[in-house]
């Protein structure tokens, strides 16, 4: 069994070098950690100017997403035993995104698509907080949770390849997002959404690679929800043809 | 130009591709293999005639060129964009001559079918 | 994107090949309706059909089709369950549950296809 395991971990510092370049690091191998210690080993022992964000180390916060051997991973949520038979381990920030220094991307985008799709509850009429909750049952509940789990860490935007091809794509998170709402049952702003995502840029540019749904360490199956979005489009479609006079919303 | 009818023809690429899937391997099977290379015993002229001219088979047969004509104009248009990567400005005239295609090959198809007999 | 992008993952690769086999979809679309045209212009018309189809390059053609087509439907069966969701008493009914119904009914079809073409 080795003692030492090679990471090569790609560093851009804009003040040094115009371009990204890669750079070895020797560390333990311990069959305890997950790629994230072996960043952090390299962090406090060799290497203090190696930049790369994370917080929980419990894959919930989101922050740690990088790409690993070219997938997009979690690094606090895969051992580092997982890649012991492919040494040495290539550590890249996560693809399509601007870089701002060494593993650590610009998310602005993101965020801006995020918001772009309303993620939050939407009603008509908001009733006063005298009248009580919005209750929900079970059975309700379950119908969005699955969607419900993103934690926004963004691999899924470095898995799909219409997002490399076409950078104004809302993307899979920010989608299934949307439909998390669309189907939560005290929620009443799907007509709002559908009209931010009815548009190339928005559902119809996915064509179900199935990428982002295979690296999704939430399994909120992004792809499934996209789908989703185009059946109810075009039943909105039908609609709005065959019963002109029905609910204009 | 296809924005507003986008969820139609995804619609039509939808439908194309579950009876594709369900009605074309038989028929490649059959038709395609099994009878030329005679394996099975193909049906001859006059009875495969008197099928098709049968109300309820030209109907079918409609359904089964006209779905997947467009079927075939909605997924080739977007493999295109993505294989070439192609620009929003190039993308119009290749989603206009794909479902230009499909739509003449529809209409060939319905004329065929409605003069056959 | 390099323009080679879809060479460099296996499941890009396999997403490319997915789509293309939407090629021999169109494409038997059009043989099917060559094939009805043969037949509304006579026996001498519909005999030269019938040979075409035995020449080598259209059963390569045909085999290379099949596979594509078969493809085509196995990808096919395993999206809908995503695309279409059905609850039933309150949970989803599971995704596998509902691809194999529709395996149930592509072999039923195919075998009432197959009934109506084979002279018995």
């Amino acid at each position: 069994m080795a003692e030492t395991i090679k990471l090569t971990v790609s560093r851009y510092r804009p003040e040094e070098e115009s371009e990204p370049t890669f750079q070895t690091y020797d560390v333990p191998y311990n069959k305890e950690w997950v790629i994230l210690d072996a960043l952090n080993y390299v962090k406090d022992q060799l290497d203090g100017t190696l930049t790369f964000r994370w917080s929980c180390r419990m894959g919930v916060c989101g922050s740690c997403g990088m790409m690993v051997n070219g997938t997009p991973t979690l690094t606090c949520a895969v051992p580092l035993s997982d890649y012991v038979s492919s040494e040495p381990i290539r550590i890249e920030p996560l693809q399509f995104f601007p870089i701002i220094r060494d593993l650590v991307v610009d998310m602005n985008s993101f965020l801006g698509k995020l918001s772009s799709v309303k993620p939050w509850i939407i009603r008509d009429d908001e009733k006063p907080p005298v009248e009580g909750e919005y209750r929900q049952t079970p059975a309700e509940l379950d119908v969005y949770k699955q969607f419900s789990m993103c934690i926004n860490c963004m691999l899924c935007y470095s898995a799909c390849p219409v997002v490399g091809l076409e950078p104004e794509f809302t993307g899979p998170a920010a989608i299934a997002l949307a439909q998390r709402y669309n189907l939560d049952s005290r929620d009443q702003g799907a007509a709002e959404r559908m009209a931010v995502l009815n548009e190339h840029e928005g559902m119809w540019g996915c064509t179900f690679v199935g990428e982002c749904t295979n690296v999704c360490p939430k399994n909120v199956d992004p792809a499934g929800a996209i789908q989703l979005y185009k059946m109810a489009s075009a039943t909105d479609w039908f609609k709005s043809v065959l019963l002109p006079w029905g609910s204009k919303k | 130009m296809t924005k507003g009818i986008t969820p139609f023809l995804w619609f039509l690429f939808g439908a194309g591709g579950m009876i594709s899937a369900l009605l074309f391997p038989v028929h490649i099977l059959l038709i395609g293999l099994a009878f030329p290379l005679g394996w099975l015993d193909a049906p001859d002229y006059e009875s495969l005639r008197s099928l098709v001219i049968h109300p309820i088979t030209r109907l079918y047969l409609f359904v089964f060129i006209f779905f997947p004509l467009f079927h075939w104009a909605h997924r080739f248009r977007y493999t295109i964009y993505d294989l070439f990567q192609v620009k929003h400005g190039a993308q119009q005239p290749i989603a206009l001559l794909c479902y230009g295609a499909a739509l003449l090959g529809t209409i060939i198809a319905a004329y065929t079918l409605l003069t056959i007999g | 994107m390099p323009f080679w992008w879809w060479l460099q993952k296996r499941v890009y690769f396999n997403f490319i090949l997915r789509e293309l086999t939407c090629v021999f979809v169109g494409v038997f679309a059009v043989l099917t309706l060559l094939q009805i045209q043969a037949l509304a212009n006579g026996p001498d018309a519909y005999a030269e059909f019938i040979n075409r189809l035995r020449t080598p390059g259209l059963i390569l053609f045909n085999s290379v089709g099949l596979a594509a087509l078969l493809l085509h439907a196995v990808t096919w069966f395993k999206a809908v369950p995503t695309t279409i969701t059905v609850r039933f008493r309150e949970t989803r009914v599971p995704d596998h549950v509902i691809a194999g119904l529709h395996y149930v009914g592509w072999m039923v079809v195919s075998a009432v296809v197959a009934w109506f073409l084979w002279p018995s």
